[in-house]
């Protein structure tokens, strides 16, 4: 009776392929069909971020999208972001360097989004990295942690560029 | 390692994880065979059912399995949960039952319960359960619900007065009678609700073979949820086993038991699948329990130099329909009141409404920023009055650090005479405005006129009792293989307890903290435990630890004097290795803990017990109070109502710190949460008690533009009543955050003479104040 | 708060999915999903059928039409607020959408989604008034235009039939040098506003004001134009006392009441905003002087 769908979907660059149920959210799919739970949900109505991952390298809220609209479409999620398994990104690093997480929830969604804002602006201003983060709530830090890890971060990853070049 | 890891700034131990997405919600487990449950709750604030059919649900898709009352086992059909903290002052101490069929007192009460094979499926389900309603007039406001002609919140009561009660010491008609000066004044306090951005969430699993329950939550109180499961179904205590994983922040509001902790064990051990719940978040705004209004009508006395005399009052509070932690937020709100100011006579008297509203237990701050609020804008309403400097007045009143440890005359909530600890609470304001830069305020404020722009300056003072009891404990071992393991029962919801307690147990065996793994939060690994509330776990498993790895410390050195043939005196501990001091000879920890572990046949080393591990359980002799000032500067656009924090100053003594880095970011969330009580979040219900403000586009908590940063500074007055010299951080922030703003915007607004006698404040609130005053 | 049940259907054309819009009585076009999801979530809607519009290929173009900029229906509001396009001929959408929602959401959300949706507040439905565009809408067998002057017709309630779909909004284009300005209040950043304020000026040597369009959003159930002000403007040389009382005007405007914010908050806003506004309008107009108007 349910209307059903088949979709296959790349998730940090690996490929799955399920029968889902069409109205079964893309945050839904991430975490109870695919099972990686490091995206996380916390209001269901796009306001808290916690949803947030990278589709096709953009933002989106993930409890916002149904999961048959990421068919054939590339999707990135916290677990795809540090490099190895022993690394981590000089985003993360930078996290936990100014003490940008406490309980970890909103984490995911903040690393999202600051991962496709550092590549829209290298250089923000602290203003700049709260606006970018407005959509994202944090109830444990004040912020001020995560704020001061995106500038730190924005200069890690300005440093690496030059390094590199 | 050399460098000594107690009190050090090091980065936290639980951060890759978290931020590799390898962290453990309750959500993220999937069990094999799960079901997921829905609940079906009351859409109204107060109605009586007339009946319940479930039939359409149950014949629903993939459903198993609905319950009403009539579906629960005959003995817990009326049973209700129990009562945490029972007091004389209580006169109707109404608990929730299980599920409702007969009257609900609130909208969001539960009524039935629907487990299917998916959520999705669930929620279909439950909007097919029909209930017949007669709907009730609603209990709101908690003033008006004391009325003589107030609807009821509980249809079978003759009033709506849950508990009443006085505090207070000394003369307080006398000192009125011999008042300079007095002041009276009704304030409005709204806290919100904690709102962390995991929402609670139950998974249970009962296995047969082992006829053993294992219960996953989201909660503060792995310990609590065991013992109210035990009584309450009946099981054997040893037949339970809770575990709280990763939590997602708790402010409180996890720490209460509530029904579904009950439910969903039971439906998975009578289904035999293992169950889940999580609480979506509008659930969350409807069940899950936050604090609410307080009115204070309070009066001060001061004498012509600004001394105090005496403060006295009424307060009313909005309890909710129910009771389950008694009075414990006003009763605080109560004995905070004098905070650090030498106040020779107080007299409270508290009523307790019950409303048609979702019940009141502590959220961060638990009672104490409303108390805060009324006594500081009494010294702000004293010192205008006088012609007094806002923060002159306060320094005339400090108690003098001499007087530590300084009696107040008050009973505190764990029972014992409120007796400040230690604190320099001066220093404290000094230093709070010097960071602030007080000095230069005025100068500021002139030219920011000039240029038609209102800046303003707020202080507040507060006292926090922390660290209560009754105890909390920890198991320090050393496994065979040398790595520490710490075990206790309080689980973490962001605070960083691995981390901390780590850096306790470090020193003691020469280690950094990378080699100590914390288990938190199982009653599996500890016989027993209480919670992570009331800024209570540094000082009493931090104690614990601290205890049982000097324990284990002394029993490795015996050991070890055995096995190397030293004196004990002349042993060390480096590295995590025993040496003898002067001399190439050591052996390592791990070599300790196998050889206490016995080898058959043969007696253990130097006589001692198996095993490299001790277990204590602190507990202390009374709490021990921190305490800490807020210095906010503030722009206010008196046209828009628009308030922009400018600078937040914060001075905060939680007595010696274990890690400044991890305590910043307690004071730096618990500001966030009280500029949100000051400025955005409102719980709005209507006439008849009906939420209206039930979701986070309405419900506003604060985002990264409207949030300061905290600049803080640390005054360390060492506790002497545990052996670190600890007090609590998590909750000193929010406390004097919405009473600093306040006098912020006062002063900001002082052309227009506005007065803010509540909070929160809004925008439209302000520009009436500043159009009245024109 | 999971979606209700429904079936799904994901049309390759603008034709396509007219026809399932004509077939299907109980159905909701899905298109950024930034209003319709959360509703869904909510269970505030119950559709029947859900049509996804995202795979229309070609509906999602920003053209430069010479006088106008033609917006595909389902152009991002990411996509808007960074085309220079927009940035240089039609700076005052491009200063409003900097307010709309968060990036993730405006990474999804769409002019033709915001202008359906119709908030009483949304930004580009005001900018869309201020600039008097064009919505195109169509159905099975049949397209048109809506003025934007007729395209409200009440509170989020759009002047289209159910059967029709929002394929594109024109916007007339005013003169380079024009002065433009939108300000608006919102309790926090990327929140909905209260009120908000989007002016246009065309102004001619010596500072007069040949031509002035201001729009109100938050105050009335749609975005309004504020036809007294605009008249009492027009043919005035701008300057800080013409704007202060001209704005007052705003306070006459009937308003909405919630337990948000009271309708004479909205009023005062309205006047506060168009004031300042204004000010900052005429400064940026090539014509215009710079004014500091608080
Ligand atoms: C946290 C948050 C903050 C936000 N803040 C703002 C804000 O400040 N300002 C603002 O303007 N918006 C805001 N929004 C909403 C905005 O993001 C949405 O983009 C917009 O309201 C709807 O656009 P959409 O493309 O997402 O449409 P959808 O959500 O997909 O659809 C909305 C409605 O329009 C109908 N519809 C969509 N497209 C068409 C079409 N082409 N023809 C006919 N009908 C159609 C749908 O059936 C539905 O009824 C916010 C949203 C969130 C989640
Ligand atoms: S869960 Fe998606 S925005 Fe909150
Ligand atoms: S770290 Fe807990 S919500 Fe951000």
């Amino acid at each position: 009776m349910s209307d059903r769908r088949t979709i296959s979907v790349t998730i940090n660059g690996e490929a799955y392929e399920r029968e889902v149920e069409t109205r079964l959210t893309l945050a839904d799919f991430i975490r109870h069909e695919v099972l990686l739970t490091g995206t996380h949900v916390g209001c269901e109505h796009g306001v808290c971020g916690a949803c947030t991952i990278l589709l096709n390298g953009r933002t989106a809220r993930s409890c916002l999208m149904l999961a048959v609209q990421a068919n054939g479409q590339e999707i990135m999620t916290v677990e795809g972001i540090a490099p190895n398994d022993t690394e981590l990104h000089p985003l993360q690093q930078a996290f936990q360097d100014n003490h940008g997480l406490q309980c970890g929830f909103c984490t995911p969604g903040m690393l999202t989004t600051l991962i496709e804002f550092l590549g829209d602006n290298p250089d923000p201003t602290e203003r700049e990295v709260r606006e970018a983060i407005s959509g994202n709530l944090c109830r444990c830090t004040g912020y001020q942690g995560i704020v001061a890890a995106a500038l730190d971060a924005a200069k890690r990853l300005k440093g690496k560029e030059t390094a590199g070049a | 390692m050399g460098a000594k890891m107690f009190g050090a700034r090091v980065a936290r131990l639980e951060d890759p994880r978290l931020l590799t997405g390898r962290g453990s919600y309750t959500d993220d487990f999937h069990l094999p065979g799960m079901l997921e449950a829905a609940f079906v709750r009351s859409p109204h604030s107060h109605a009586k059912i007339n009946g319940i059919d479930t039939a359409a649900a149950k014949a629903h898709p993939g459903v198993v399995a609905v319950y009403t009352v009539a579906d629960l086992p005959e003995y817990l059909r009326d049973m209700t949960v129990p009562f945490q903290v029972p007091n004389p002052a209580i006169s109707q101490p109404f608990q929730q039952r299980l599920l409702e069929d007969r009257e609900v007192c609130f909208a969001g009460e539960p009524i039935a319960l629907v487990v299917a094979d998916s959520r999705y499926n669930a929620e279909d389900a439950a909007t097919l359960v029909e209930i017949d309603f007669d709907i009730l007039p609603g209990a709101s406001d908690c003033k008006s619900a004391l009325d003589d002609n107030a609807p009821m919140c509980h249809a079978n009561s003759s009033n709506n007065e849950g508990a009443k009660y006085t505090v207070g010491y000394g003369d307080v008609s006398d000192a009125f009678a011999n008042a300079h000066l007095t002041h009276r004044e009704e304030y409005w306090i709204h806290r919100g609700g904690g709102f962390a951005i995991e929402n609670r969430a139950v998974v249970a699993e009962y296995n047969e073979l082992q006829d053993m329950l294992t219960i996953w939550s989201a909660t503060q109180s792995p310990f609590l949820v065991k013992q109210n499961v035990v009584d309450m179904l009946g099981w054997e205590s040893d037949k339970v086993r809770v575990i709280a994983p990763d939590v997602g922040g708790g402010f409180g509001p996890k720490t209460i038991y509530y029904v579904e902790e009950a439910l969903i064990p039971l439906v998975a051990k009578e289904l035999g699948h293992p169950v889940k719940w999580v609480e979506d978040r509008r659930e969350n705004f409807l069940a899950t329990n936050m604090e609410r209004d307080q009115y204070w009508d309070m009066e001060i006395a001061v004498d012509a130099g600004g001394k105090l005399l005496g403060v006295r009052g009424k307060m009313t509070h909005d309890s909710g329909a129910y009771m389950p932690w008694g009075i414990i937020s006003p009763y605080i709100s109560a004995t905070t009141l004098p905070g650090p100011y030498i106040l020779p006579a107080y007299e409270l008297e508290t009523r307790v409404a019950l409303t048609n509203k979702v019940a009141v237990t502590p959220v961060r701050g638990a009672g104490r920023p409303q108390a805060v609020f009324a006594m500081e804008r009494l010294m702000d309403r004293a010192a205008d009055k006088l012609g007094i400097d806002r923060v002159e007045i306060r320094r005339r009143n400090l108690i003098p650090t001499e007087q530590m440890p300084y009696a107040l005359g008050l009973i505190f909530r764990d029972g014992k005479p409120m007796t400040y600890d230690s604190g320099d609470y001066p220093k404290c304001q000094v230093e709070a405005l010097r960071i602030a830069d007080y000095e230069g305020f005025r100068a500021r404020q002139e030219t920011a006129r000039a240029e038609d722009r209102h800046i303003g300056l707020g202080i507040a003072n507060y006292v926090e009792g922390t660290g209560l009891g009754p105890f909390e404990g920890a198991t320090v071992r050393i496994q065979p293989s040398g790595r520490i393991c710490i075990y206790t029962g309080g689980g973490d919801s962001g605070q960083g307890h691995w981390t901390t307690l780590a850096q306790v147990a470090a020193d003691k065996f020469g280690v950094g903290i990378e080699d100590i793994d914390v288990q938190k939060g199982d009653t599996g690994k500890i016989a027993s435990g209480v919670g992570t509330f009331a800024s209570r776990i540094a000082v009493n498993a931090g104690s614990s630890v601290h205890l049982a790895a000097t324990e284990v410390r002394e029993k490795a050195l015996k050991v070890a004097a055995y096995m190397l043939e030293a004196a004990e005196e002349d042993l060390d501990i480096v590295d995590g290795r025993v040496v003898v001091k002067g001399a190439d000879l050591s052996v390592g920890l791990a070599e300790i803990a196998r050889a206490v572990q016995g080898m058959p046949g043969f007696s253990l080393p130097g006589g001692v017990e198996p095993g490299l591990e001790a277990t204590h359980y602190f507990s202390p002799s009374q709490s021990c109070y921190c305490n800490g000032t807020a210095v906010v500067e503030v722009e206010v656009d008196p046209e828009t109502g628009w308030v922009d924090i400018l600078k937040y100053s914060m001075a905060h003594d939680s007595g010696t710190l274990i890690n400044p880095f991890v305590v910043d970011g307690q004071v730096q969330g618990a500001v966030a949460q009280g500029v949100g009580n000051a400025l955005l979040e409102w719980m709005i219900y209507d006439d008849n008690a009906n939420p209206v403000s039930a979701s986070f586009a309405e419900y506003l908590l604060p985002s990264a533009p409207e949030t300061p940063n905290v600049d803080v500074v640390h005054i360390e007055s060492p506790s002497p009543i545990n052996p670190l010299g600890v007090k609590g951080a998590g909750e000193g922030g929010t406390i004097p955050a919405p009473a600093a703003i306040m006098s912020a915007i006062e002063d900001a607004l002082s052309p227009w003479n506005v007065v803010i006698s509540g909070a929160p404040i809004t925008p439209s609130m302000i520009v009436e104040k500043v159009r009245a005053g024109s | 708060m999971k979606p209700p049940p429904f079936t799904y259907h994901d049309p390759r054309s603008v034709e396509d999915a007219v026809a399932l819009l004509a077939e299907k009585d109980n159905a909701k076009l899905l298109a950024g999903g930034q209003s319709l999801m959360p509703m869904l979530n909510m269970r505030f809607v119950l559709p029947d059928d859900v049509i996804d519009i995202n795979l229309i290929d070609g509906l999602a173009d920003i053209r430069d039409d010479g006088d106008a900029l033609v917006f595909g229906g389902m152009t991002r509001q990411r996509d808007i607020e960074y085309s220079d396009l927009v940035a240089q001929r039609c700076p005052l959408m491009k200063e409003a959408i900097l307010n709309v929602g968060h990036r993730q959401t405006r990474n999804r959300g769409t002019y033709g989604g915001s202008m359906s949706h119709l908030d009483p507040s949304a930004e580009l439905p005001s900018v869309s008034m201020a600039q008097d565009a064009v919505v195109t809408v169509q159905k099975k067998g049949g397209i048109r235009d809506i003025a934007m002057a007729d395209f409200p017709m009440g509170y989020m309630m759009p002047s289209f039939e159910l059967d029709e779909m929002v394929t594109s909004i024109r916007v007339p284009l005013w003169p380079e040098g024009h002065g433009y300005s939108f300000v608006e209040f919102a309790r926090r950043h990327g929140d909905f506003a209260i009120t908000s304020s989007a002016v246009l000026l065309d102004v001619e040597a010596g500072g007069r004001i040949k031509r002035a369009s201001i729009t109100v959003g938050g105050v009335g159930p749609s975005p309004l134009r504020v036809t007294a002000v605009e008249e009492g403007l027009t043919g005035e040389i701008g300057s800080v006392e013409l704007f202060t009382e001209i704005a007052e005007k705003c306070r006459e405007i009937d308003a909405m009441e919630d337990v948000y914010a009271p309708a004479w908050y909205r009023q005062h806003l309205a006047s506060v905003l168009t004031r300042r506004a204004l000010g900052k309008a005429f400064s940026r107009a090539a014509n215009g002087t710079e004014m500091t108007l608080r």
